[in-house]
């Protein structure tokens, strides 16, 4: 199915651009990436890349020619793609190769000279979307342009159906701000970077992280302590534990912890806790509900295992997998991420050392995982090879102190460096 | 549980609170000797006697005057209006008077008053007295109304009504009175100010309250057989208005429809829209209908009195224009 290649808009107020020059010939083989032609704007001289694969089949203008905004340039399809072309006295009949265009396939209607192109439906179109309140607002979330969202909701209005059911397309093109003669065609994976200055309103949940990191830096002094736990046993016995276990229900490094956490919690009530400031106050929460910072699309949302320290570990991690996969399609609900008491980030997937994290407001603190690593210990005067992994608690000082940080830490060491603790108590 | 009618509810909700409180007395027109004009206050003369059922002129700012001067003194009246439209006569004892006593005399004075009347149309009783003028009422800080929609909410509410100090007016739809619904036996005071959910769904909210919850639970049955879930919730009070479980229920379903009995200009559906205009902007994904009475005095010939009310195919039809 052949593909067209309109020409881009290289600004918010560029109207047309020249095509000075093609770089890549009809009956070229071209991929993603590759530059088709050269532009000229009232700006600067930029490159036009391929976003297809296949053969450029038809240059639909000559070099010189100034074309609108999102005018068709180039067609790209298969090899030996049959093409017909309907006014075609203006352009070649047969290319190079000796391919023709078929009119179904080719959504373009050839110029009249000097006559502007009349359009095919532009993959991303300049009008102001007709979008719903809710379907800006989820587009807003989720960093999709309206654009290129088509609407079906009445008079085409997009509506939410039709951002749930949206799939993004391939930028239209990728612009190089290289006048660059000779061009050196790139093979590189389209990059994301747009080599333009924009400002772009911040997502909803991005915003709403600011606010809060912003409130809790500002008013939790945090203190932080690190431990070193020797995670040996933990690996050995996951590893022993998921071979029993069916692909869905392995068990993580992070369910070992969630549980570790929520158990040495039960001895640290102040660490479970939340600073009333107006009544001068502490409430102590009577539940145990660890929170998981999971990463998603324009942030991180904290979602919740309840009363944790009652459960057992396949159902901590069955119940945190249904959640982390909610969050990550959009569809998190509210009860998956409200009431934590006390929260775990890991960025152990990320290969750190150690990191330490901002408490996640009202709670008061917040453990930050790094990476599981084999690393030189010293054991009985030998230097031996062991897996280790650290650990920081950022603690709000107006709760609670150093020394009591300090002793949570140990105590979660006797879980954490004794797995069989977590997989036999319930 | 018992299944009652509503008429049975609110005189039983009456029954129960006089027997309670002694300072709890009723006046209007034609509620004594006759037991009033829709029979909720039947068998009421003989066993509280005249001096604590008793039968007023034809002159509705009298009663309403008389009953602010006995709030005012200490006791709890409860008066009946025969129908909302007589209210008229009384506006100015009911929005100027009870509703502001209080906050103009700095809480010095508190009038713990019930005015009970009755809305609403298609009895064949002519534009003059088959009005839905609820809002109106509503508009005015001071006051409170309430409207249920079903026996349950009608008892618990008019309990509360007759307990709290504020004036309330106790708004009773005519062609709800045979209607009939779960009551528990014991007593159950349901507080004034709460909107609930009458129906869970998932598609849709219908925003409704009084006789139009009967008339959105119907729509609501025939969409379900198509698998469209309707999400009801009933106001129940008008003022002081509950957005919450509204709110909550839009950001669920983000369409809603608002159903009344009263003309769409200057109504509860237009207040409605609006707060959620306000507070979930956000969450609009398509245009909130509105479900209303035709704009014009309501006709008397039959046809054309149910064809200016709002019926179960103008929901519908309301519904699946926002789906």
């Amino acid at each position: 199915m052949a593909q067209t290649v309109n020409m881009p808009k290289l600004g918010f107020d560029m109207a047309e651009g020249t095509l000075v020059r093609w770089v890549a010939k009809e009956g070229d083989q071209v991929s993603k990436g590759v530059v088709l032609a050269e532009i000229e704007t009232d700006k600067a001289t930029v490159e036009v890349e391929s976003t297809y694969d296949g053969v450029l089949l038809r240059q639909l203008v000559p070099q010189g020619t100034i074309v609108p905004v999102n005018d068709p340039i180039a067609v790209i399809g298969e090899a030996g793609e049959e093409i017909k072309i309907g006014a075609a006295d203006q352009v070649k009949e047969q290319s190079p190769v000796g391919i023709g265009l078929k009119e179904e396939n080719i959504p373009v209607i050839l110029p009249e000279p000097g006559q502007a192109l009349e359009l095919p439906a532009a993959p991303i179109s300049q009008e102001k979307p007709h979008a719903s309140p809710l379907a800006r607002s989820m587009a807003a979330d989720l960093g999709i342009d309206l654009r290129l969202v088509h609407g079906t909701g009445p008079g085409g209005r997009i509506t939410k159906k039709d951002i749930v059911s949206f799939q993004p397309m391939q930028p239209v093109s990728r612009l190089g701000k290289t006048p660059s003669t000779p061009a050196k065609p790139s093979f590189a994976a389209p990059r994301t970077f747009i080599h333009e200055t924009r400002t772009v309103p911040l997502p909803k949940l991005r915003a709403a992280i600011g606010r809060r990191m912003t409130e809790a830096k500002q008013q939790a002094p945090h203190f932080y302590v690190t431990h070193d736990y020797d995670i040996g046993a933990l690996v050995d016995r996951r590893k022993e534990v998921n071979s029993l276990l069916a692909e869905e229900d392995k068990l993580s490094v992070n369910d070992f912890i969630v549980r570790a956490v929520a158990l040495t919690l039960l001895d640290y009530p102040n660490l479970n806790a939340s600073l009333d400031i107006q009544k001068s106050s502490v409430i102590f929460h009577g539940g145990i509900n660890v929170g998981v910072a999971v990463a998603v699309e324009n942030g991180l949302l904290t979602i919740v295992s309840r009363d944790t320290d009652q459960k057992p570990i396949f159902q901590i991690s069955a119940e945190l997998k249904g959640m982390v996969k909610r969050a990550r399609e959009g569809k998190v609900r509210s009860e998956d991420i409200e009431g934590s008491t006390f929260t775990v980030s890991n960025l152990g997937m990320f290969d750190v050392d150690q990191f330490v994290a901002i408490i996640n407001p009202p709670e008061a603190a917040i453990l930050a995982i790094g990476s599981a690593r084999q690393v030189p210990v010293v054991v009985n005067n030998q230097i031996q090879i062991g897996t280790r992994m650290k650990a920081t608690l950022s603690v709000d000082h107006r709760i609670s102190d150093g020394a009591e940080g300090a002793r949570f830490l140990q105590s979660l060491a006797k879980y954490i460096e004794e797995p069989l603790r977590l997989l036999l108590s319930v | 549980m018992a299944r009652i009618t509503m008429r049975e509810a609110i005189s039983k909700a009456l029954w129960e609170e006089m027997e309670r409180d002694p300072s709890v007395f009723i006046l209007g027109e034609e509620v004594g000797v006759w037991g009033g004009s829709y029979a909720v206050t039947k068998g009421f003369f003989d066993h509280f006697g005249p001096e604590r059922v008793k039968d007023t002129p034809i002159a509705e700012s009298a009663i309403i005057g008389a009953a602010i001067g006995a709030a005012l003194t200490g006791l709890r009246p409860v008066a009946e209006l025969m129908t909302i439209n007589f209210a008229f006569s009384a506006f100015d004892h009911i929005v100027n008077q009870a509703a502001k006593l209080h906050h103009m005399f700095a809480g010095q004075m508190k009038v713990p008053m019930v005015i009970r009347t009755v809305s609403g149309g298609g009895r064949q009783l002519g534009a003059t007295h088959s009005q839905t003028p609820d809002a109106i009422f509503a508009h005015f800080p001071g006051l409170k109304v309430v409207a249920p929609g079903t026996p349950e909410d009608a008892k618990g509410l008019l309990k509360s009504a007759i307990r709290i100090d504020d004036p309330v007016l106790f708004i009773e739809s005519a062609t709800l009175y045979q209607v009939r619904g779960e009551v528990p036996e014991d007593e159950q005071l349901i507080p004034i100010g709460k909107s609930k959910i009458q129906r869970p769904g998932k598609d849709v909210t219908v925003v409704t309250y009084s006789k139009m919850l009967e008339t959105s639970i119907k729509a609501a049955d025939l969409l379900a057989k198509e698998g469209i879930e309707v999400e009801i919730v009933d106001l129940r009070t008008l003022r002081p208005l509950d957005m919450e479980p509204v709110i909550d229920s839009f950001k669920k379903t983000n369409r809603a429809v608002i159903v009344e009995e009263g003309w769409k200009s200057y109504g509860v559906g237009a207040e409605i829209a609006s707060r959620i205009y306000e507070e979930a902007f956000d969450f609009i994904d398509a245009p909130i209908q509105r479900v209303a009475q035709k704009e014009v005095p309501l006709p008397y010939n039959q046809a054309l009195e149910q064809l200016a009310l709002p019926q179960v195919e103008d929901v519908i039809r309301a519904i699946r224009e926002v789906l």
